[in-house]
């Protein structure tokens, strides 16, 4: 329990990384690192996939990363309806591993492929949380 | 032992209000049947390819065989998203490959259109990662607009070079009697249609759609029995990718497709010059693009410029999706792969009418499942 707070909506509340959220409300983003090969992992994993260990340890990231691609969603999904337009990018980060989330403070015409964004925490509504992207 | 077609159905895809999910099924099975001058007695099982996600009905493989008259033969069902039915078709080879089965049955069927397009819309985002991905609003189109806008960045690719595939794939449309769209479209039309996800506009989107089609594969003793004309499925190849685009080392191209090529090429014995038609999912245009680079058609990252130059129109260097493709057709999820493979041996038989291109004796399917996860590349020759 516990990975149901993040996101707008959840569709996989239970799973071995639910640490994550608790991480979250401590204002850390954390990825995961296999204890036996070293594999660092972000979005984080319960299990290595290098080599299948179910042993890891939690690591902080920076949040630091550049912008691999980007869209902004005229046609929304349900439940996301009230949102549009939203801008989704993916960043490549810093200490490995690709992030997706929110634009926010940019206009999709600011944005160019490889400039610098951030993942920060950012509180919603009814106690949940989950992460954006800023300048 | 090679793997024959001897028989091939395709119904109308569209906005279906007059059928259920197993009434869809039995048009292209009965017209299968019809074409290979079979019945049910002959055939030893059914496999179905589809997306089970969208129909109310549960457990597809029992309500059709009973409304296809198929009992009490053995049924099996496979799922691979988009790429549904050209599973259903790489077991069907396995099967008669191993000696199980002599005639396999392989329908591919979606019913799509009793939902709502935002139910849909959610309903397909989910074949992203629903636990890091879903949750911030993907959407289909969303994941192939990043890949677009990506391709664009790393090759120059423009929003232009997009609209051309769709202006060639409604041309071809125009000229298909069972696509959905059966008209042309414009430039200008395109470039000016209302915005799904940046920078894919609504022209640059398949339409959702309900519909079924149907091949009957046999063993090479039955397929020269049944058939003079057989068409032979002489390379198949499936592979599969990363199924979040988090875990992807580039996604300006579609690595399962990439693989799945290879094997089917070289299956074949035939190599991407030898293919002189064929078929690849245009679920939008710039995977049309990505397919041309995938297949080898062209050099990475020259796809735009292929389109451009119009070399992929019947008279230039291998013309694609001359049936008009999934963009005039209709996407029903589960019936494309077969939609394919249909309209391969129709081109190889010399059927294809008005898009027939002349003389044609090697076909390639290219069907993509998802984003990319799936990808089955399948060679026919005559």
């Amino acid at each position: 329990m516990g990975f149901e707070r993040f996101g707008k909506v959840s569709f996989a509340p239970f799973t071995k990384v639910s640490k994550f959220v608790d991480f979250l409300d401590e204002g850390k983003i954390k990825g995961t690192v296999c204890k036996k090969c070293g594999t660092f992992h972000f979005p984080p994993r319960g299990d290595c996939v290098s080599c299948t260990s179910s042993e890891i340890d939690w690591k902080e990231i920076s949040g630091k990363g550049k912008l691999v691609t980007y869209t902004t969603i005229h046609a929304a999904p349900q439940g996301f309806e009230d949102d549009k337009p939203y801008t989704l990018a993916m960043v490549d980060l810093e200490e490995g591993g690709r992030a997706l989330g929110w634009i926010e403070g940019l206009d999709e015409k600011a944005l160019s492929i490889g400039m610098a964004l951030k993942l920060e925490i950012k509180k919603l509504k009814d106690d949940r949380l989950t992460f954006v992207l800023r300048r | 032992m090679k793997i024959g077609v001897v028989g091939i159905g395709h119904g109308v895809f569209g906005r279906r209000n007059d059928a259920t999910v197993q009434e869809l099924a039995f048009e292209p099975f009965k017209e299968a049947m019809e074409d290979a001058g079979i019945t049910q007695n002959d055939i030893d099982a059914t496999v179905i390819g589809s997306s089970p996600e969208y129909h109310k009905q549960r457990s597809l493989p029992g309500v059709v065989t009973e409304y296809i008259g198929m009992n009490p033969k053995p049924a099996f069902l496979t799922e691979a998203a988009c790429a549904s039915s050209s599973a259903a078709l790489y077991s069907a080879y396995g099967f008669i490959k191993s000696g199980m089965f002599d005639i396999v049955a392989v329908i591919g069927v979606q019913k799509m259109m009793e939902l709502s397009t935002p139910e849909i819309l959610a309903l397909m985002g989910r074949v992203g990662d629903v636990q890091w991905e879903s949750n911030f609003g993907t959407t289909f189109p969303g994941y192939y607009a990043m890949y677009a806008r990506r391709h664009m960045h790393e090759f120059g690719t423009t929003e232009e070079q997009m609209a051309m595939v769709a202006l060639k794939n409604h041309f071809y449309g125009a000229k298909n009697p069972k696509a959905r769209f059966q008209k042309e479209v414009t430039m200008e039309k395109i470039m000016s249609s209302e915005m799904v996800a940046s920078p894919l506009k609504i022209f640059d989107c398949c339409a959702n759609a309900d519909g079924a089609a149907c091949i009957i594969v046999a063993n090479e003793e039955n397929a020269k029995k049944i058939s003079d004309t057989s068409v032979w499925l002489e390379g198949v190849g499936s592979a599969t990718a990363p199924f979040s685009v988090l875990n992807r080392p580039s996604i300006s191209t579609i690595p399962s497709a990439v693989e799945a090529a290879k094997s089917a090429y070289k299956m074949a014995d035939v190599e991407p010059k030898d293919i002189q038609v064929a078929d690849v999912h245009d679920c939008f245009t710039i995977a049309e693009i990505m397919a041309y680079e995938d297949l080898r058609f062209c050099k990475r990252g020259e796809g735009g410029k292929f389109i451009e130059e119009k070399q992929t129109y019947i008279g230039g260097k291998i013309p694609v999706n001359v049936d008009g493709g999934l963009k005039s057709k209709g996407h029903p999820v589960g019936a494309t792969g077969i939609s394919m493979a249909y309209e391969a041996v129709k081109q190889l038989r010399g059927e294809a009418g008005e898009r027939q291109v002349s003389g044609a004796e090697v076909a390639l399917t290219h069907n993509v499942g998802g984003i990319g996860q799936y990808c089955f590349v399948n060679i026919y020759k005559r």
